[in-house]
Formats: structure tokens, sequence, C-alpha cells
């Protein structure tokens, strides 16, 4: 009913639509259509094959899913509790306090890892396996803080209330009430603690002195070596583990907590 | 007592998460070579990181990271405020469409965007180099400041665009005089929120950077640490970055929170 | 016709719709040079659509707005010499009071002497003298309208659009500010075109009113001709309180309604004529003793106004009246009722039944209202087309949506003294006119039903 004047100005967006286009949709077709031609350009199941019939890769494969699940469990066990005392006004409240733990989210994420290196230097630890999962939660730890908080505190204080009124105990409360109405900040959590882990590359170098390799490595290798069809389908296959996580998700809050650090 | 525990935890947790910066941080301070090493109190490092001597390379790294940052974030908040006042006019289906392209960015892991845009420049035929750098800074970082320009225009009254016009101003003026100072915070935090990510980006620079030499930060500590040396002079450089990004985030908050409370007295 | 350039508005044939909805229906509309016009309507009536065509924000589909005798239809808004008062107020947020005043004027390219002289001088108006430099957010609601009001004013327009300007204030505020645009208007002198949904603001402040309905003017008049003089049972019941009845016209000066004949004033609706008759409330004389009245009833109830008492009295044929006196009598009690001829308003009805534009589908199956009714034997066979009517106290109302052969949302409710006439539109948008005892709210979902026998079908010709 209301009519609004600007309905003229939806052709504003029309660079910016034009601009996607260009730069977000055109580039995902093309991994598409790399991964299913060959380097002569024609159609062929040539790269998914090489995949499954390449132990490595395959190995790599289900290696960086276990270290990307580790990681993400280590972070949710670790970053609840610290999110539920973040967002819990009786035993927290400092606003500077959740600043610290969203803070290293805006440090360059080599800065980071080199940092990680330092430290394991520093009190003498060999790099390797702990020393990877220890940076992996290291650098993903406030991604799982964030959101998990930012859930926590936007929920309506008197369903605890009610539920205590109700006469639950306190552990009742937390387990019945607050554990289920967070989950969609632990949802959004885990996809922003497992996509970037399971795609991550050039860390898993740096704190393992390239003794292990990670999935997202094996792609890297790949196109740097001119392999782009087989580069491209190994994307593909990441992309659609991803796609299978994020259903578990909803992807606009993610996007949500992401735009709304700041 | 429950308090003490929890503080205590949230302080442990704390001092792991900063303990690598600090450890970088202290170092700093220092000449030594080798990260552990205290060889005395020393600035050595920060002037000899200025001075460019030891590791030109690096000083011509952070000139590229601010300057590809500063280009992608300008170009972003233009092209995104505009876009956002006509994603904010849009209605029904065309509006899902570009709500949901203007998501992929954000929701693509990194390396993906990464290979998408370089499969689009070799298809092209583009020369990477610092052109496809920005272009592809661009591409990721605008989305954020769509997201940050939206909801000014939601919160907006939708008719102060029309007292405008009703009081003389033609549809430029209004633009000007009315809709741009009311979304301007969200311009503003859009241009730093881009401003950071382009300087952090490590991914998508590492896949469209070419192979003509270019390097900005997060390439050339990749390169450096690949061929085994730490350069000394990554530790200042990584406190000061550190302390900048401090120093901006604590801006954004107060600036945040002030805007908060002026929202509440009203 | 008369006084043709002291026309400033005139608006003709004027008709919008937004997708399949009609917001306006052909609007006809002229407005005096330093009139106090008021467009009043429930809301969705159309009101606020004609006050955004004025001031430019809208485009009609088609018809002629013009000003002065000029068309201003393709006229963009910031070209058009009138200034709006928006419901919300629409302050420039980032600018002060001054600078939000001053707006215009700067645009306009004002000498800043004058600038400043006319700023305060409207601040002056709105009694907002030493608020220049205040933060616009830090006002309260009434302040900001005022702003509002002095940021429309300083430029001087010939007319001043107000689209609900005092909606958003409280009522004590609501009735100062009313006095106060009164009184500016006079001050003034320019044309005030001023839209509300409240029927009080309307008839205190306007020259003329304009009610409104569905997209259409049902009544242009003076706040008195409207009150006293609605033409048509919408009118009646939208503007104050009222008591709506079926009645027969017996003959001219003579009608019959709630079982008794009464004198009345009207002629000319012919002999025996079924027409509405509208008695307000405090029109109806209340006695005590009941044995010399025209007519008696017994009290249900009586609650106090302030003023007066408001009754509700069922009279001695079962129907129930609204009275307002400013005496109460007892809840029980038998009183004695009289209206005097002037006060009983009689108007022609808008409609006797339900007349649809129908084909029949067999010769015992008839589609009206996008479905397909039984209707018996009528000696017509399929595919011919007919006007099926039906009476309104014919069609029935169900609870349940699903029982219906077609579905539909009570849209209106005008109470007749001793039923309810409901105005029920289909999902196809067409309107079903229901009489009824059964008590319904607006906005319930019905289904609609009529039984074979009452549909009566007569050929089309």
């Amino acid at each position: 009913m209301k009519f609004n004047i600007f309905s003229r100005r939806s052709s504003w967006a029309l660079p910016y639509a034009l601009f996607l286009g260009f730069f977000v949709a055109l580039p995902l077709v093309l991994i598409v259509i790399y991964a299913f031609t060959n380097s002569a350009g024609e159609f062929s199941m040539v790269n998914f094959r090489k995949f499954l019939l390449q132990p490595e890769a395959v190995n790599t494969f289900i290696y960086s899913i276990g270290i990307a699940l580790v990681t993400t469990f280590l972070c949710i066990l670790l970053g609840y509790p610290a999110a539920y005392i973040l967002s819990n006004k009786s035993l927290n409240r400092s606003q500077t306090t959740v600043l610290l733990f969203i803070l290293p989210m805006w440090i360059n994420i080599l800065v980071r890892t080199l940092a990680t290196v330092a430290l394991f230097d520093f009190v003498h630890l060999p790099l390797g396996e702990g020393a990877l999962i220890f940076g992996m939660v290291y650098n993903f730890l406030p991604f799982m803080i964030y959101p998990i908080y930012n859930t926590l505190q936007k929920m309506d204080h008197s369903l605890i209330e009610a539920a205590e009124d109700l006469g639950a105990k306190p552990s009742t409360v937390f387990w019945k009430v607050t554990v289920p109405l967070s989950m969609p900040g632990v949802t959004s959590g885990i996809m922003m603690v497992f996509m970037p882990t399971i795609s991550t590359f050039a860390i898993a170098e740096l704190l393992t002195m390239n003794n292990i390799k990670l999935f997202g490595t094996t792609i890297q290798e790949n196109i740097n070596n001119g392999m782009w069809n087989y580069g491209a389908a190994l994307s593909l296959i990441m992309l659609v583990i991803i796609g299978i996580t994020s259903l578990f998700s909803d992807g606009d809050e993610q996007s949500q907590n992401e735009g709304g650090i700041i | 007592m429950k308090k003490f525990f929890a503080q205590s935890y949230l302080w442990l947790l704390l001092a792991l998460l900063y303990a690598p910066i600090i450890i970088i941080g202290v170092f700093s301070f220092t000449e030594a070579k080798v990260l552990g090493n205290w060889t005395g109190f020393s600035t050595k490092l920060y002037t000899s990181l200025f001075s460019g001597g030891v590791s030109g390379g690096l000083l011509s790294a952070v000139e590229n990271t601010l300057t590809i940052a500063l280009i992608a974030a300008a170009v972003s908040t233009l092209l995104g405020s505009i876009a956002a006042i006509g994603i904010h006019n849009m209605r029904g289906r065309k509006r899902q469409v570009i709500t949901f392209l203007n998501n992929i960015p954000m929701l693509n892991p990194d390396i993906i965007t990464g290979i998408s845009l370089f499969l689009l420049f070799v298809s092209i035929g583009l020369t990477q180099g610092y052109i496809t750098v920005v272009l592809a800074h661009i591409a990721f970082c605008t989305p954020y400041v769509v997201l940050s320009v939206m909801p000014r225009l939601q919160q907006m009254n939708p008719n102060i665009y029309e007292a405008a016009l009703d009081l003389g101003a033609t549809p430029f003026q209004a633009l000007r005089k009315v809709i741009i100072p009311e979304i301007r915070p969200g311009m503003i935090s859009g241009f730093i929120l881009a401003f950071t990510l382009s300087i952090d980006d490590f991914a998508v620079t590492i896949f469209t950077k070419g192979n003509q030499g270019l390097e900005t930060l997060s390439t050339f500590i990749y390169a450096d640490a690949r061929k085994g040396g730490l350069t000394p002079e990554l530790r200042p450089l990584s406190t000061i970055i550190f302390v900048t990004v401090l120093l901006l985030l604590i801006i954004i908050n107060v600036r945040s929170r002030r805007a908060a409370r002026k929202m509440e007295n009203i | 016709m008369t006084n043709q350039n002291n026309c400033i508005i005139k608006i003709e044939h004027l008709s919008k719709a937004f997708g399949d909805k009609v917001v306006l229906d052909d609007i006809n509309l002229d407005i005096r040079r330093g009139e106090f016009v008021t467009l009043l309507g429930p809301s969705g009536c159309g009101k606020t659509t004609l006050l955004r065509m004025i001031a430019g924000f809208l485009k009609a589909d088609s018809g002629v707005i013009a000003m002065e005798g000029t068309d201003i239809s393709d006229t963009p808004p910031h070209r058009r010499p009138l200034n709006t008062v928006f419901q919300r107020y629409a302050l420039f947020p980032h600018l002060n009071v001054y600078d939000n005043i001053a707006f215009g004027l700067k645009l306009n390219k004002v000498p800043s002497a004058e600038i400043d002289s006319r700023v305060r001088k409207a601040l002056k108006m709105v009694s907002m003298t030493d608020y220049e430099d205040r933060d616009v957010n830090s006002l309260s609601g009434g302040q900001q309208q005022r702003v509002a009001i002095a940021r429309a004013i300083v430029n001087r327009p010939k007319v001043l659009l107000l689209d609900e300007p005092l909606a958003a204030l409280d009522l004590k505020m609501r009735k100062d500010m009313q006095m106060e645009l009164k009184q500016m208007h006079q001050e003034l002198g320019i044309t005030f075109i001023y839209v509300t949904h409240d029927q009080e603001e309307a008839l205190t402040l306007s020259d003329t009113v304009v009610v409104m309905s569905d997209g259409k003017i049902q009544q242009i008049g003076t706040p008195i001709d409207i009150y006293n003089e609605p033409v048509n049972s919408f009118v009646a019941d939208f503007i104050g309180e009222s008591n709506i009845l079926n009645a027969t016209m017996i003959r001219d000066r003579e009608v019959e309604f709630i079982g008794h004949t009464f004198e009345c004033v009207d002629e000319g609706f012919g002999i025996n004529a079924p027409v509405d008759v509208v008695v307000r409330p405090e029109d109806i004389y209340i006695i005590a003793n009941a044995e010399n009245a025209k007519f008696t009833g017994e009290v249900k109830s009586c609650i106090f106004k302030g003023v007066h008492y408001e009754m509700f009295v069922e009279t001695d044929k079962g129907y129930e009246l609204m009275l307002q006196d400013y005496n109460a009598f007892e809840v029980g009690s038998t009183v004695g009722m009289f209206i005097k001829p002037s006060d009983i308003h009689v108007m022609q009805k808008e409609r006797t039944c339900n007349t649809f534009e129908g084909k029949m589908t067999s010769p015992t199956t008839v589609q009206i209202l996008g479905a397909e009714f039984e209707c018996g034997e009528c000696g017509l066979q399929a595919g011919e087309e007919v006007y099926v009517s039906v009476n309104f106290d014919r069609v029935e109302l169900l609870d349940n949506k699903e029982d219906g052969t077609v579905m539909g949302e009570v849209e209106f409710i005008l109470y007749k003294g001793n039923r309810y006439h409901l105005t029920v539109l289909t999902d196809e948008g067409e309107k079903v006119y229901v009489d009824t005892n059964d008590i319904w709210d607006k906005g319930d979902i019905v289904g609609i039903s009529v039984a074979a026998a009452d549909l009566h079908i007569t050929k089309r010709v």
C-alpha cells in the first residue's frame, strides 16, 4: 500500500549487480566448468577419477576433515564456557574482556600463525601435529566464541527466569534452556571454524615445517603447477563438503555475525 | 566464588591467546636474529624496518598492502553504498537474487574465492598483478560494505527523502544533503571493515598476484617463512600491526557505543 | 462552476491502482484558496495516497491535478509550490532545529539575513523560540512536530499538506495542537489540506470535509452538513455516533421504523420505499414517564461519559437504540422516548439486495463469485448469462470457512437496531452484503453459502 518514491532507485544496484555477476557468479561457474573438463577443454570426469585413484590425495582429504573436526570440537569445548561467562552479567560485566576475545580475529592470519611458531620455539616444543592443532584452535577460537556470545547475549533472559520459576535446578536450566537456545550460535560458530580450517593452507606448512599437508595445500599446489582442471575439481569437492556442512546452519546468520563484529 | 573461577578461566584463555603476540612484541625490542634469545633492549629492529636496509622487500610489501587496501576499501565503499541504496529500494525476487549473490563472497572460503578469481583472470587473459589483486579485494570487500550500510538505510525514516524533495531539493541534492549524512556512519564502518579485511587477506591475494614479483605483507611473510628463516623485522612489524588494529577496533567500538547511547536517548 | 479563479487545486478523474488493488477511483475535487480541507476516512481509504499525489510523490494512473489552472501532474515534487508536514515528522536527524527549518530556504538561495529572520518568525509561530540550536533527536514528539510545521511554513507555500500530523501525539497534546493549527491557518491565510482518520479532529478543524472510503469520495461538505445530512450509511456511521435503521418511507413526510410511524421532513422518496434512517443518539429525547411517549423501551445499560450518559435502550418492538442524555436512567427501568421530525434523517438505500452477474453452468447450477452454486430448475440453459439476486438476510455465514461455497472476510459492520449489516469481501474481491443476528468481528474469515431457493435468477440481455 505504501509507495516508496525511491523505487526508481532500485536501478542504483545495477552496477553492483553486474559486478557481482562478473566477479562472483561467473568465477564460480568457471570452477565448475574447469572441474568437468580436461586440459583440452572437453567434457570429462577425468579430474574426479584422478582424485579417487590417488590414495595420497584422498588421505590428505580425510586427514584434513579429521583435523577440522578436532579443531571445531576443541573450539566448542573451550569457547562455549568462555562465551557463556562473557554473556552472563553476574559473571562478567566488562565489555573490554569481550573486545579482547574478538580482537585476534582482526589480526593477519599469517602473523598469528607466526606468533604460534614463535611460542613453540620459545618454550622449545617441537612443531608438528600438536602445533598444527594448537595453531588452528588458537587461530579460530575467537570465531567460535563470538557467535555463541552473540546468541547468548540476545537471548531473552526472562526465559531463564521462567524456567527457574517453574522449579528447574540451575543445571537443568542450563541444559534444557540455555544450551538449546544457544544452538544457532553454536552452528554458526561451527561454520565459522570448520569452513576455514578445512580450506586452510599455508598455516599447516608453517606449523609443521612442511611435514603435514592439508587439502587446501594440495589444491594450491595443483593450481600453482598449472593443473587448473584438477585443482578446480578439488575445489568443487571442498565446496560440496562445505555445502553439506552449511545445510546444518543458516547461512544468513553467519554473515550477520561476521558483519556485526565491529 | 563462581565468579572467581569464571574470571580465572577467561583470563587463562586470554593469556593463551595473547601469549604468542606478547612474545613477539617483547622480542621486537631486542636484536637477536633468532626469536627466544634476549640480547638486551634495543629498538634497532624498528629503525632497520623503517630504514629498509635489511629488508627492502618487506617495506615495499607493506606499502603494497596499504595502497591496495586503501584503493579496495575506497572503491568498495562507493560501490557498496550505491548498491545498498539500490537494494534497499528493491522488492521481491530481484532483491533475493542480489542479496544471495552478495552473501556468496562472505560464505565462500577464501581459497575458493581466490581460485575462482584466478580462473576468471586467466580465462579472460588478464595479466595478473596489482590490478587483479585490487579487483579481487573489491570483490570480497564490497559485500561487507553493503552489509554495514543496509541497517542505516533500514533505520532511516522513509519520509526524509521525500521531505527534502518537498522542500525543493532535486533528487541529487536530497541524496547529498540527507541520505548520505544518514548512512555515513555505516559507510565509515564499511570502509574500515573493508580496509582491515584487505590488509588481512592472504588466500585471495596469493592466487591473484601473478608472478611479476608483487608481494603484500601476507605473501611476503609466507614466502619468507617457506625459505626457512623469518626476517627479524617481522617482529616489530607484527607488533605495529597489532597495536594499530587494537586502536582501530577501540575507535570503532567507542563510536558504535556512542551511537547506541544516542539512539537510546531518543 | 462559481468562482472558478478562486479554486487553487482542481482534481479531475484521478485514479490509481497498486497492482490489482484500486486505491483511488475517479476522484474529482475542487479546493478553494485559503480553505481548510480535510480528507477523512478509515485507513486504506486512499486519503494518504491522494495527498501524496498532490505533493508529487506518487503519479496517478490517469486524471489531472491542476494548481491555479496549470496541470502539475508531471511536475516533480521539488518544483511544486506546496509543502508537506509528515506523520512521523521526517526531520533530518543530522541537522539541528535551525538547519532543519532553513533547509528549503538555503536550497532556494535566500540571503542569509532573510533566512535568519524567517526561521525565527517561523519558530515563534510554532512557539519554539530559543530552540534553534537544539538537536532534533532530543525533542519530544510534539516539539518535533512543531519543528516540522515550521520547516514547511517557512517556505511560504501556497498550500500546506498535512499527513495525519497529530496521530502520534497523546490526546491532550493533540487537542492543544488542533487549536494552534486552526489559529495558524487563519494567520497564514493559505490553503491547508489535512489528512486524518479522526472524525472529531476533522469536524473541529475543517472548513470542508471530504469523506472517503474504498478509494471513492463519499461526501464533500461543511462539518455541519456532513454531520447532519450524511448521504449514506457509511458516512453516518463514520461521523459521530448514530443509530442507523432500516425504514420504509410510507409517503412524503412520513416514515416507518423500529415498528412505529414517525413524522419527518423528507420528501420525494416515493410511496412505501425502503430507506435508511439516521438518528443521532443525542436527538432521541428520553423521559421517565412512559405513558405519553411516542414509544417506550427498557434501559439496558447506562455509562457516564464525562458530560453526558450513554445508554442502550431496547424498544418495545425489540430494537436496540443508543441514546445520550445529561440525566442518567436506571438500568432495567422503562422509559419513554420522542424524536423530533427534523432530527430524523432519511437516506436513500444504497442497495436493497445483493446482485451478482453470473452464468449458468447447467440447468440447475450457476457460476457467481468465482464458484458454482446450486440454484434449482429455473428454465435456463448452461452458458446463459444471468443476474442473480440474493436478499441480505438469505446469505448464510459459516464459522468454518471450508464449509461455505466461497470464502470471505468480514470488512465492515453496521448495527441496524435489531441486526447487523455486514460487508463481506470474497477472495475474488467481490462484496457480499449480509444481514444477520450473529455477532461477527471485522477481519473474521467466513464461509459463505446460499440455499438454492434463495437465489433469484433473471436472464441478462
